[in-house]
């Protein structure tokens, strides 16, 4: 599959599909989208670049082995659902600011724990699929 | 009093660290800790003697009724002063015999463990903390039995004693349970009032059956009494502390303790004397044959446990007044025995009796002390097992028709004993002193001042019963009869038929001991016998349960990913089609169903060509893109009834499945005929099975009335208390919030099983 127009499109691709799926994580808590969705867009992003340019180069350009991005979204996601317990509230109470972020919207503790989920998606994904693709 | 049991758990944990810090110092002052708990219970006599047990509470567990709950009687002070006691000498024994060890904090360590777990099960008064304490015995006494870990023969008989004691202590679970059931009651001493109740219950068999098993298991007696010789591995302060004083009499103390509760049935009485009288004689005799010390007393061990459940089994108040001095008694002799045999074995090397000889001449107060405890155990006046012994004949003379029957056994058991006892005592010392020992020397004090001490208290209590009588001896011959007790222990009861009986006991049993030589050819003759034994059957069922484990596991993990999915839809259709057969009406329920679009005609078409491709497509690749049809064509269908969400992240799914798939299929050969037609048969029409039962429970459920309120609370509360608009999403991240954290840490280990599954396997074929 590494014909020429594949290959110039996944250079452009990657960042855009990047951007669309942070997209998705961040609409997730009022229309369709969602950490998990989105971790898998961005997986799919890196699969596609993979496909086209082999995966030593996708490796390149990420620079750190992907399974770092599990403990992270782990710890993350543990770090958003015992924030409440420093307020004197139980594990994973939703906590929320009072005014609204430009561009992000709302933000609340929830959509911390979105992006934990939806780094160790990216990171299951990608560690799966290289693994494999090196193995064989 | 909580102190008290606790402080032995905290000083099992903090003497590893202290004595990492003190190496080179003595360890006597660790015996501190039993001695300190010996005075605190000799404290409590008086205010035991002034009329009520006491009864200290804590709660624990209180909904389920498991509390702390401690009491302290009679009976229980016996125990508590034998086994703080004991264990004082015990532990100022060990300073000596295990100088320098290695691992002696450890060793240490166990020991208090078992200490304070033993002191626990006779304090308790509760139920359930019985059984735990119970079952911390037994796994305490592992640890110290496999002490010497770098032998195999340590590891397996520990191995043995822990599987019979902890599938003895399941049953007591059960009996206890059962108790539970019948009285609705936790606490023992609540239950004493409703004995009578209790045995006119349906399940008091059962009952009786659970608790027996644990005792018998627990006290070594027949057909379970074989772990109780191999335990004998163990250091010399283990068999003498676990296996003669304390542990094995936990059994014992059981039955004392249930006597007033579960007693005087005929099924009690009757079961516990054929036990008991079993396991006396048959282990008395098998005494006799052996060569190796520590052999004679694990054997001789097992012929007192018998006696104790045989007098407990006779019920009588006689019985039960000899079975509590026996107690002691036993204890005070064979822990000495066992003392002595620890020294002999430590400064000679060998614990054969065919070669050991003439001791005296190079270690005088040990030899005095064993002579002592042969002495007690031969039930020679003055010493205290001769007061012992005169009440054994005096409980089995009164037990009516059986009378002469049970005192024949007792005489046999007895006269068997003696030899034994002297075998292990006296023949050691005595005679000619062979040429290799003229080096031995007498061991640091701290060794042979324990068996001393208790074996002079053997002969003190034997001269002066009286010292005993008020304070010990009736408190815990009133709590097993429910009684004030009226006797009057002495040494001396004039000429009569048990002094008649003692003297024959005392005569045949020294004729005995010079004709019966043991002797290495002997021991051979016997162990032929040894085929026959419990033991043998008992391992043999074993083995043929592990036998049956490994078939039934090899037959279904066999691993084949095929059979496996045969098994799990074989299973399943089976357990479908049996579900659907008995009685549910198939009903499947028009009116929910929408009329079928264009659209979804399409898809659905799309849907069978494509599987019918998957399944005799000649090509691996294209199997598995047109699965992927398959999955995006679901797709549309979650779009058609309105689940972007789903939709979404399904075609996503998909995508990485086909990626996957493909990464995998890629490397291998071309499709080759891997499976012949009978397979494919076969696995078709499971296939076809299943999913038409899948079909039909989907249709099933339609036609329930579905529960809708879970739906509506988080449709109605995901903006109120969640803040979000997107349901599903609110449900994953705040509503079922913990569940998605589970789900992304299995995830993760997923991934690093899959990573280091094939990393691992490079690296393997690298090495090669």
């Amino acid at each position: 599959m590494k014909t020429i127009i594949f290959k110039s499109a996944s250079v452009y691709l990657l960042p855009l599909l990047l951007l669309f799926s942070v997209f998705i994580l961040l609409r997730g808590h009022y229309l369709p989208g969602g950490g998990f969705v989105g971790g898998l867009m961005a997986s799919i992003a890196f699969v596609i670049h993979s496909f086209a340019n082999g995966v030593e180069n996708t490796k390149n350009i990420v620079k750190f082995h992907p399974g770092f991005l599990m403990p992270v979204g782990l710890a993350l996601a543990l770090l958003a659902g015992s924030l409440p317990l420093f307020t004197g509230e139980t594990f994973m109470t939703g906590l929320w600011m009072d005014q609204p972020v430009p561009v992000i919207g709302t933000v609340g503790t929830a959509l911390f724990f979105d992006t934990g989920v939806y780094l160790v998606v990216i990171g299951v994904t990608l560690t799966i699929i290289f693994t494999i693709s090196e193995g064989l | 009093m909580l102190t008290a049991v606790i402080s032995g758990f905290i000083f099992a944990l903090l003497i590893p660290i202290i004595l990492g810090r003190l190496k080179s110092i003595s360890t006597l002052w660790v015996a501190l800790l039993p001695l300190t708990l010996f005075i605190y219970f000799l404290s409590k006599i008086p205010e035991l003697l002034a009329g009520n047990p006491i009864k200290p509470s804590y709660q624990w567990v209180p909904s389920l009724g498991i509390n702390l709950d401690f009491y302290l009687d009679g009976l229980s002070l016996l125990f508590v002063l034998l086994i703080s006691g004991v264990g004082t000498l015990v532990f100022v024994y060990t300073s000596a015999y295990l100088k320098g060890h290695h691992y002696l904090d450890r060793f240490y360590a166990y020991l208090s463990l078992f200490m304070a777990s033993m002191l626990g099960l006779v304090l308790s008064d509760n139920i359930y903390t019985l059984f735990l304490f119970w079952e911390l015995t037994s796994i305490s006494s592992f640890f110290l039995i496999g002490f010497n870990n770098d032998k195999k023969d340590s590891r397996k008989s520990a191995l043995t004693a822990l599987a019979i004691t902890g599938f003895g202590g399941l049953f007591l679970l059960a009996a206890m349970v059962g108790l539970g059931q019948i009285t609705d009651a936790y606490q023992i001493s609540a239950m004493a009032p409703m004995a009578d109740a209790i045995k006119d219950h349906s399940l008091y068999g059962w009952v009786l059956f659970f608790l027996f098993i644990a005792a018998f298991t627990k006290s070594a007696q027949f057909p379970f009494h074989f772990w109780l010789p191999g335990a004998m591995k163990a250091p010399t302060p283990v068999s003498t502390y676990l296996h003669s004083a304390t542990m094995v009499k936990a059994g014992v103390y059981l039955l004392a303790r249930f006597t007033p509760v579960l007693g005087s049935h005929e099924w009690w009485n009757g079961t516990l004397i054929i036990v008991g009288a079993l396991t006396m004689v048959y282990a008395a005799i098998h005494a006799l044959f052996r060569i190796d010390l520590k052999g004679i007393l694990a054997y001789s061990t097992i012929s007192a446990l018998g006696i104790l459940v045989f007098l407990i089994g006779l019920g009588s108040p006689d019985a039960l007044l000899a079975a509590s001095i026996f107690i002691l008694v036993h204890a005070l002799y064979k822990a000495t025995l066992f003392l002595v045999t620890g020294i002999i074995d430590h400064e000679t090397g060998t614990r054969d009796v065919t070669q050991l000889g003439g001791l005296n001449k190079v270690m005088l107060p040990v030899g005095i002390a064993a002579m002592l405890a042969a002495l007690s155990n031969a039930g020679i006046p003055p010493s205290f097992g001769f007061v012992g012994k005169d009440l054994i004949y005096e409980a089995t003379l009164g037990m009516g028709n059986l009378a002469w029957l049970l005192t024949c056994l007792a005489i046999l058991t007895n006269v068997a004993l003696l030899v034994a006892g002297f075998v292990a005592g006296i023949k050691p010392f005595l005679g000619k002193l062979p040429e290799k020992f003229k080096n031995v020397h007498l061991p640091a004090p701290s060794m042979y001042v324990p068996p001393l001490i208790l074996a002079s208290l053997g002969i003190l209590f034997g001269l002066f019963p009286g010292v005993l009588e008020g304070g010990l001896i009736k408190p815990a011959v009133s709590s097993l009869t429910g009684t004030t007790p009226d006797f009057h222990l002495q040494l001396w009861h004039g000429f009569n038929l048990i002094f008649l009986l003692s003297l024959i006991t005392i005569g045949s049993g020294t004729l005995l001991y010079f004709f019966l030589k043991p002797s290495e050819s002997l021991l051979k003759k016997v162990s032929t016998f040894d085929r026959l034994s419990p033991q043998s059957l008992i391992m043999g069922i074993s083995r043929g349960f592990a036998l049956a484990g490994k078939g039934w596991t090899g037959f279904f993990q066999n691993g084949y990913l095929r059979y496996y999915l045969i098994t799990i839809l074989g299973f399943l259709s089976l357990l479908l089609a049996y579900r659907l057969f008995i009685g549910v009406d198939l009903l499947i329920n028009t009116d929910v169903m929408t009329e079928v679009t264009f659209y979804e005609a399409v898809v659905l078409l799309v849907m069978a060509v494509a599987i019918l491709f998957t399944v005799f497509s000649k090509s691996r690749l294209a199997a598995v893109a047109s699965l992927g049809v398959v999955g995006y064509s679901f797709c549309l269908i979650f779009l058609f009834y309105s689940a972007p969400d789903l939709a979404m992240t399904q075609f996503s799914i998909d995508t990485l499945t086909v990626i996957l798939f493909v990464l995998v299929l890629y490397n291998l050969p071309k499709y080759l005929k891997l499976s012949d037609t009978r397979v494919r048969i076969r696995d078709g029409l499971l296939s076809l099975i299943f999913g038409a039962l899948i079909s039909i429970l989907a249709l099933e459920v339609m036609s329930e009335s579905l529960s809708k309120e879970t739906s509506e609370y988080y449709a109605e509360n995901a903006y109120i208390l969640g803040k979000g608009k997107n349901v599903v999403n609110v449900i994953l991240v705040d509503f079922r919030g913990f569940d998605t954290m589970v789900e992304i840490t299995v995830l993760a280990i997923a991934a690093i099983g899959v990573f280091g599954l094939l990393k691992l396997h490079l690296r393997s074929t690298e090495k090669e």
